[in-house]
């Protein structure tokens, strides 16, 4: 009955309003959360996405300290500003593709496979560098085009359910969904522990969650409409901090 | 295997401290199936001890009901400076061990 209500109230707003305005005050995923998860992601001990963290950094002391330094000083605020236009590869890239570009053309090895335990550690790794720093992606210049299709893609309807992502995540977060509450769908704190998963998981797991949730097909890991949508994403999140690891149920 | 282990630096004497571990795992219960149907081997620790001074305060056997990548919080009492060590074994025998160590003052 409820969630008729609100698939109704969906239906409504998507025809009067284009574009519904953004959510204000904008709040991170976190904050529509449990008290019990907002206190494991807190917990500098408990969280379980510091395992990854430890992982990463294993690797980061392998692969990458040689060129890098310190990550401390070298990856501070990167996630922060990430998906960004890469000049080299000519195209807008995410953290997790920044990585296994480093990896093949600088150390002409063999990429790391989405969601692979050290690729999810790396990324948790560099992520955890960015704590407390505003999301901060640029969408000026030529990553513009991809800013573009990624706010098309978050105001089109998709899959059997006919939803966009702004019927739920502009016009409904704050309400319940398969006694779930509803966010503002903003992508900080990716990657985060999700207790459904029993494990890490990258953003583009998360936003495939989405495609399957209204039943759209799901694009795959790294394809360039996900990269767009979490640009997008990442622009409309301007401002707040993250905090990898994050945990969600 | 990769574990995390955590007890307060210091302590006094007769006061009682709290050891928290986090072990990574995945704790297949072997009763999943993946995309192919195909079911997945049970993969889980089923033991895990604390020592602290060489002597044991906790041990724990664990089943297919526990969560992926187990935390555990108990206590001890502060007796003496010593090293606190956490051990476990998963039933494919794979091990794991991590220490610390508590000054008691």
């Amino acid at each position: 009955m409820r969630l008729a209500a609100i698939l109704a109230a969906a239906a409504l707003t998507g025809a009067i309003a284009q574009e519904p305005p953004r959510p204000y005050p904008s709040k991170g995923g976190i904050e529509f959360q449990s008290p019990t998860v907002r206190a494991m992601q807190v917990d500098e001990f408990a969280n379980p996405g510091l395992l990854w963290v430890e992982r990463g950094q294993a690797s980061w002391n392998q692969r990458c300290v040689g060129c890098h330094g310190d990550a401390k000083q070298s990856m501070k605020g990167a996630s922060a500003r990430h998906p960004r236009f890469d000049p080299v590869l000519g195209r807008v890239v995410n953290l997790e593709q920044r990585i296994d570009a480093c990896i093949v053309t600088k150390q002409k090895a063999a990429p790391l496979p989405y969601e692979s335990e050290e690729l999810l550690g790396l990324t948790a790794f560099v992520g955890a560098q960015s704590r407390g720093i505003p999301m901060q992606v640029s969408i000026d210049g030529p990553g513009r085009a991809t800013y573009e299709r990624g706010k098309a893609l978050y105001n089109e309807r998709q899959g059997q359910f006919n939803l966009a992502c702004h019927h739920c995540h502009d016009s409904n977060y704050g309400r319940k969904m398969l006694h779930d509450t509803v966010s503002q769908g903003h992508p900080v704190d990716w990657p985060a522990y999700r207790l459904e998963w029993q494990t890490m998981g990258s953003l583009h797991r998360r936003l495939r969650a989405c495609y399957f949730g209204v039943r759209a097909e799901m694009p795959p890991y790294g394809a360039p409409d996900l990269v767009a949508l979490e640009l997008y994403l990442g622009a409309r999140a301007q401002g707040l901090a993250a905090s990898v690891p994050g945990v969600r149920r | 295997m990769l574990g995390r282990l955590q007890v307060p630096p210091t302590a006094k004497k007769g006061e009682p401290f709290e050891i928290r571990v986090l072990v990574q795992h995945p704790m297949e219960t072997g009763f999943r199936r993946d995309m192919n149907g195909q079911s997945i081997p049970m993969h889980i620790v089923n033991k895990l001890s604390c020592t602290y001074g060489g002597r044991k305060v906790f041990s724990a056997e664990m089943g297919t009901g526990m969560s992926a990548n187990p935390y555990m919080s108990f206590y001890a009492v502060a007796q003496a400076s010593g090293e606190v060590v956490v051990e476990w074994s998963d039933d494919r025998g794979d091990t794991g061990r991590v220490t610390a160590t508590i000054q008691v003052s």
